[in-house]
């Protein structure tokens, strides 16, 4: 379908489709105004997206493509549509906001049918004991080490062999192994109960190779940024009250971890966590629980904290007998904080984190069964539901601005064609530089290491490490390996940021022979700008011209969603931000005027594994109200 | 608004609603009817078994479907190969399984889904315990499933330490889970120890021991893990009871030896009183006095006509038979329902003798506490002083530490004792009374060993703000008591128990009523000054009392009667010295 089928007027025109895009244009739609929700890439949550292995390896390759030959910034195209007293103002088209990428890949090359037992990784399988039973390797091949990153990334992108057909892929995008114990109440309740969970088949303990890699590339499921979810958090309410949670899936987070005198440890959070503790001693757990069950309601209790409210929490901490690991790990693990944090802003944190305790589980945190950028993908259907029109790999060259009103008209598409709009909301990244009126950026530093078991052995799936301001997250991919996440605000590039972290957590080849460490595969680096904190003032832009920031480098998405709700307030004061969605039986069609009208421009025009939105009120699939307030 | 999405009416919607709850109830009605007209007529077909299906799938708790059900199923029995019940009662378990979705609190499908596995040929242990699994982690303390569960272990023969491990689980993830821990508390005696030495010996090995042996008990490795574990949880969250009680459990509580712990008898009414370690009921025991060698035929009865069981009863000799100073007696009881007795001389020139446990018998109250290891209470005892530095408020930590120090030193923690019980009246105002009740008890036991210790018949506990009396089965050689200055409100019926009491003082108490001071042969002293005594009735009581001469009741209302001094006098004509 050609896109010059596209409607010529709507209310709002959202160009980039992550999360912050995507909430407004789910928020407009809903309130009846007509959004038309552009994207320039070819899958959707820009920067918020989740990636199978290979198409992570894709997108990487288009990273390239693009830092070798910056496309020229060609102004031509839409000259024929500019009227009489109307300006232009150019987008960018070209993405610069991840910068800094790099890829190492430690996994052996070998073919698959080579496989060898290392005695190294042996050790950390005790319950295997065949494996410990084969002989002991000497033979073991040395991981080869690619100096030169590019290299690794070229051969990393050739086309994979086996690759799934992509509807194929989406349908398989399952991970077995999280099916036990750790799922949302949800998915829970849909199993039969006699159903024993499978046990998970016990996996030889071969070397995994790269070619192994690329075959279960599809069981990855890799975030960009990674973020979680709080249970109290805004994003989580959001999608309790506008029912978008009916499309998506959550787990719970079983533990958090800490890192401290270079050894892995587990945060005890919950009451449960505390009971079970082994390296608390009764004493330790009292002091713990009792300064937790302080902090719950510590607005009650001013003459705990008086004199402290200047001062840096840490100090706050010490003066509450808490032991110096205790402080640390409420300092870190808990409130989430740096060092720097004052001591009302820490009791704040520590108070979120507590109440989001108990409400899915154990830990705090929820995640996306099939990773972050599945969130903005259910606010993108929710935005289809009611009418919104969706086009990828599709963007806006130029934006029309009336000279007198100083107001954006319209945009005109990159196939030329001129669109009205009332509002135009468009993420940071569009933005030329000559728009802004501030260039410097913070950036965030990230790492996505593939590894071949969990730092701390355990059974369980999904867990936060935070270690001094490095933050991980890690959840299970492909059998037998690993994936962790590192974030952290930049001060050099993310290698230099992280890459001490990934050496002194993870086994790298040729650096040392340490054998009780988890084995990095793969390892990518990267840059991402961050734009949060960012305002109308940092942008000479039309009035009616809204930028989204991307993602910040903070746990949560209580930036993102917040920023979403006062844009939305900006563009339609008087409209409720997301009113919970009915039912679909109780939606009344009348006649030719389905809601879903227009939504399905897009199926020629991406085959990639996304899908599409041509069944606008289909809703039989979806899971239902996976939320309970349990309150 | 252009481009809304309609929603339909919430009056269109409740319209449907209704009209889709009537059209269900109809459907419903139909089938239940004609699921009685085949009860009624002893159709037990197949399709009886689909309407009941039909109907239970949307209400679960129709018993009498499912007990028809159950008729039906026992009749295909009879006709039907071993292979097809097999199929037939699998689906019988799926169904119930649905059932259980509905409502998982439903008795008629648990019960029933107990029923079909006892039934099934073949039945699938394991997947009955992955069931229970599931529903225990949606609602850990859904009893019904508890219950199922353990039917389940036991058909199954499931080993004790993987049940402890399946608790541990259980307990892991949330310790405030009264059944785990009782679970626990099932399983821990079974627990068979590698070696027996450090275990305690069970109860029945010599019943002559000491007061001590107990049927249940844990062997000592796993027990100070169990402290370990209990310690744990009671550190986190000191004000969730649920591993207090395991603690208390833990601690232990013997039961006190059967036996006949005294034998009183006094020439005066020839009167033999007997008490015992526990409450009995004395006609029903088997009881053979022997006096001399002969058997005598007498008559127990309690010392009160309230009680049916009491371990204080007493009979009377036939007259004459010890009734001469200067002959001297040998008296025998025999329990025979439980093989002891006990004897007692009664010499030349004695009014009165008697027979008793020669220890003073520390053991008497502190069994009730605990019966642990001193060595293992004194780490306790600290354990707990260490969490109370921590939580000074915190009632659990310090009833239990009450509880420890009397498992210890009753008499040397008695200060601590009393001001612990003191906070805690102030931390739980809701349970003084029951705090005011508790420490009286033991500041009797305290009294009662200090008497013990100091081989005297008079009992002294004045102003300890005592608000009840018990242990009185233990003072019944007792000649003098002062309970003045209290807060009694009564002096119940087992006052009757002080059968050698000539003295009782009982001033500026709250007491109203008189019940115990009943058939007291010895009374003759009765000081009950500053009490709330109104009514002539209340001490009527006192008129079986054959002794009684001096009787004080200064500042009570009833003083203030008109004519009280003529009807008292008419009442108790043995008084002779009336203080009004």
């Amino acid at each position: 379908m050609a896109a010059d089928n596209l409607p010529s007027e709507f209310d709002v025109v959202i160009l980039g489709t992550g999360l912050t895009e995507s909430v407004l244009a789910a928020a407009c739609s809903r309130v009846g105004q007509k959004v038309l929700h552009l994207d320039r890439r070819n899958y959707y949550a820009g920067n918020w997206a989740s990636f199978t292995f290979n198409s992570l390896l894709s997108w990487i390759q288009e990273y390239k493509a693009q830092q070798e030959m910056p496309s020229t910034e060609s102004d031509q195209a839409w000259v024929g549509k500019i009227e009489e007293g109307e300006d232009m103002l150019p987008l960018s088209s070209v993405d610069s906001s991840i910068i800094n990428l790099e890829v190492f890949s430690y996994a052996s090359e070998e073919s698959e049918d080579e496989e060898v037992v290392t005695p190294s990784v042996a050790n950390s399988f005790p319950k295997d004991s065949e494996a410990a039973n084969e002989e002991p390797s000497g033979s073991s091949v040395e991981p080869q080490h690619s100096d030169s990153p590019g290299d690794r990334t070229q051969g990393a992108a050739e086309p994979p062999k086996q690759e799934t057909e992509p509807s194929e892929a989406c349908k398989n995008r399952q991970m077995p192994e999280t099916q036990q114990s750790n799922q949302s109440e949800e998915s829970d309740k849909q199993e039969q109960p006699i159903t024993r969970p499978a046990e998970a088949p016990i996996e030889l303990n071969k070397r995994i190779t790269y070619a192994k890699l690329l075959k279960e590339g599809r069981r990855f499921n890799i975030d960009l940024v990674s973020k979680l979810l709080y249970s109290r958090g805004s994003l989580v309410d959001l999608l309790i009250k506008s029912n978008v949670s009916r499309y998506a899936e959550f787990k719970n987070v079983n533990r958090i971890l800490i890192c401290r005198d270079g050894r892995v440890k587990q945060v005890p959070c919950s009451r449960a966590d505390v009971f079970g503790s082994k390296q608390l001693n009764v004493v330790e757990k009292r002091m713990l629980m009792k300064f937790l069950t302080f902090c719950l309601d510590f607005e009650q209790h001013p003459e705990e904290f008086q004199g402290f409210s200047e001062k840096p929490f840490w100090e706050f901490l010490k003066s509450q007998k808490l032991t110096e690991n205790l402080q640390h790990f409420v300092l870190h693990s808990i409130s989430m904080a740096d060092q720097e944090i004052l001591t009302e802003e820490g009791l704040k944190a520590t108070q979120h984190f507590l109440q989001c305790l108990g409400r899915y589980g154990n830990t705090p945190f929820l995640f996306p069964l099939y990773g972050l950028g599945e969130i903005p993908q259910c606010f993108c259907r929710m935005c289809a539901v009611f009418g919104g029109i969706y086009c990828l790999r599709h963007s806006v060259q130029c934006l029309v601005v009336d000279k007198e009103s100083g107001k954006c008209k319209a945009v005109i598409d990159t196939h030329g064609q001129r669109i009205s709009c009332n509002h135009f909301v468009v993420e940071d990244s569009y933005i030329r530089e000559e728009q802004r009126t501030k260039t410097s950026h913070r950036q965030i530093s990230r790492a996505v290491v593939i590894t071949d078991r969990s730092v701390l052995s355990y059974e369980s799936d999904q867990q936060v490490l935070v270690c001094g301001r490095v933050r991980e997250c890690t959840c299970t991919c492909a059998p037998s390996t690993d994936l962790v996440h590192l974030t952290c605000p930049a001060s050099g590039s993310a290698r230099e940021d992280l890459a001490p972290v990934i050496s002194n957590l993870f086994h790298v080849p040729n650096r040392s022979e340490e054998t009780e460490k988890p084995l990095a595969l793969w390892v990518m680096y990267f840059n991402m700008r961050d734009t949060s904190g960012l305002d109308s003032s940092c942008y000479s832009l039309p009035s009616n011209v809204h930028v989204c920031t991307g993602p910040d480098a903070s746990l949560g998405c209580d930036y993102s969603i917040k920023l979403a709700e006062s844009m939305f307030n900006q563009l339609l004061p008087d409209e409720e931000f997301c009113p919970p969605a009915p039912n679909p039986e109780d939606i009344i069609y009348d006649g030719d005027g389905a809601p879903g009208e227009g939504a399905s421009f897009e199926e020629t025009n991406h085959p990639l594994p996304f899908w599409v939105f041509h069944e606008a009120l289909e809703d039989t699939v979806a899971k239902d109200t996976l939320f309970h307030n349990s309150d | 608004m252009h481009g809304r999405v309609k929603v339909k009416s919430t009056a269109q919607q409740e319209e449907e609603k209704r009209k889709e709850r009537e059209k269900k109830l109809k459907v419903y009605l139909s089938a239940r009817d004609a699921v009685f007209s085949k009860k009624s007529n002893g159709v037990l077909d197949e399709e009886a078994l689909q309407l009941t299906q039909q109907l239970l799938s949307s209400n679960p708790d129709f018993a009498t479907l499912w007990n028809f059900r159950r008729e039906i199923l026992l009749h295909l029995e009879t006709v039907k190969e071993e292979e097809e019940m097999q199929k037939l009662y699998e689906l019988e378990l799926l169904f119930t399984e649905s059932c259980l979705k509905v409502n998982p609190k439903s008795y008629g499908s648990w019960h029933h889904r107990g029923w079909v596995s006892s039934r099934l040929p073949r039945p699938d242990w394991p997947r009955e315990l992955s069931l229970c699994d599931r529903c225990l982690s949606v609602d850990e303390r859904n009893f019904h499933c508890w219950d199922y569960r353990r039917f389940v272990v036991k058909a199954s023969g499931v080993p004790v330490s993987q049940e402890l491990r399946f608790t541990d689980r259980l307990i892991g993830s949330n310790f405030s889970n009264y059944s785990s821990w009782h679970y626990r508390s099932t399983l821990l005696p079974l627990l068979q120890p590698g070696t027996p030495s450090p275990c305690r010996k069970p109860a029945h090995v010599s019943p002559t021991a000491s007061p001590q042996t107990h049927g249940h008990r844990v062997c000592e490795e796993q027990l100070l893990k169990e402290y370990e574990l209990v310690q744990n949880a009671f550190f986190t969250d000191p004000n969730d009871q649920s591993a207090w009680f395991y603690y208390r459990w833990l601690l232990g509580r013997a039961e006190r030896e059967e036996m006949i712990s005294c034998v009183y008898v006094s020439r005066e009414g020839e009167r033999v009183t007997v008490a015992f370690s526990k409450l009995v009921n004395a006609p029903a025991e088997g009881l053979v006095l022997v006096l001399d060698g002969q058997p005598q035929q007498v008559e127990w009865r309690s010392v009160h006509p309230l009680f049916r069981h009491s371990p204080v009863w007493l009979c009377e000799l036939p007259p004459g038979s010890i009734s001469d100073i200067n002959n001297e007696h040998n008296l025998t009881v025999h329990w025979t329902e439980k093989h002891t007795h006990r004897d007692c001389a009664l010499y030349t020139g004695r009014l009165e003798s008697w027979c008793r446990d020669s220890a003073t018998d520390q053991e008497l109250f502190r069994s009730e506490l605990s019966i642990e290891k001193t060595s293992v209470l004194q780490s306790e005892l600290q354990s707990c002083g260490q969490l109370l530095e921590l939580e000074p408020q915190n009632k659990w930590c310090l009833l239990t530490t009450i509880l420890l120090m009397r498992a210890l030193d009753p008499l040397g923690h008695e200060r601590e004792t009393l001001a612990h019980f003191q906070t805690l009246k102030e931390v739980d105002p809701m349970r003084s009374s029951y705090y005011s009740d508790l420490c009286s008890k033991f500041m009797i036991e305290n009294t009662i060993l200090k008497m013990e210790y100091a081989e005297v018949r008079v009992f002294s506990l004045s102003d300890k703000n005592l608000s009840t009396l018990c242990h009185l089965d233990q003072l019944l050689l007792v000649t003098h008591i002062n309970l003045s200055s209290n807060q009694l409100l009564k002096l119940p019926p087992q006052f009757a128990m002080l059968h050698c009491l000539k003295v009782l003082e009982a001033d500026n108490n709250a007491i109203e009523n008189l019940e115990g001071l009943y058939q007291l042969p010895k009374l003759e002293d009765v000081s009950l000054r500053n009490n709330h005594i109104s009514k002539l009735s209340t001490l009527e009581p006192l008129v079986s009392c054959p002794k009684l001469i001096r009787l004080d009741l200064r500042g009570n209302p009833i003083t203030k009667t008109a004519n009280i001094q003529a009807e008292l006098a008419q009442l108790l004509p043995s008084v002779t010295d009336l203080l009004i």
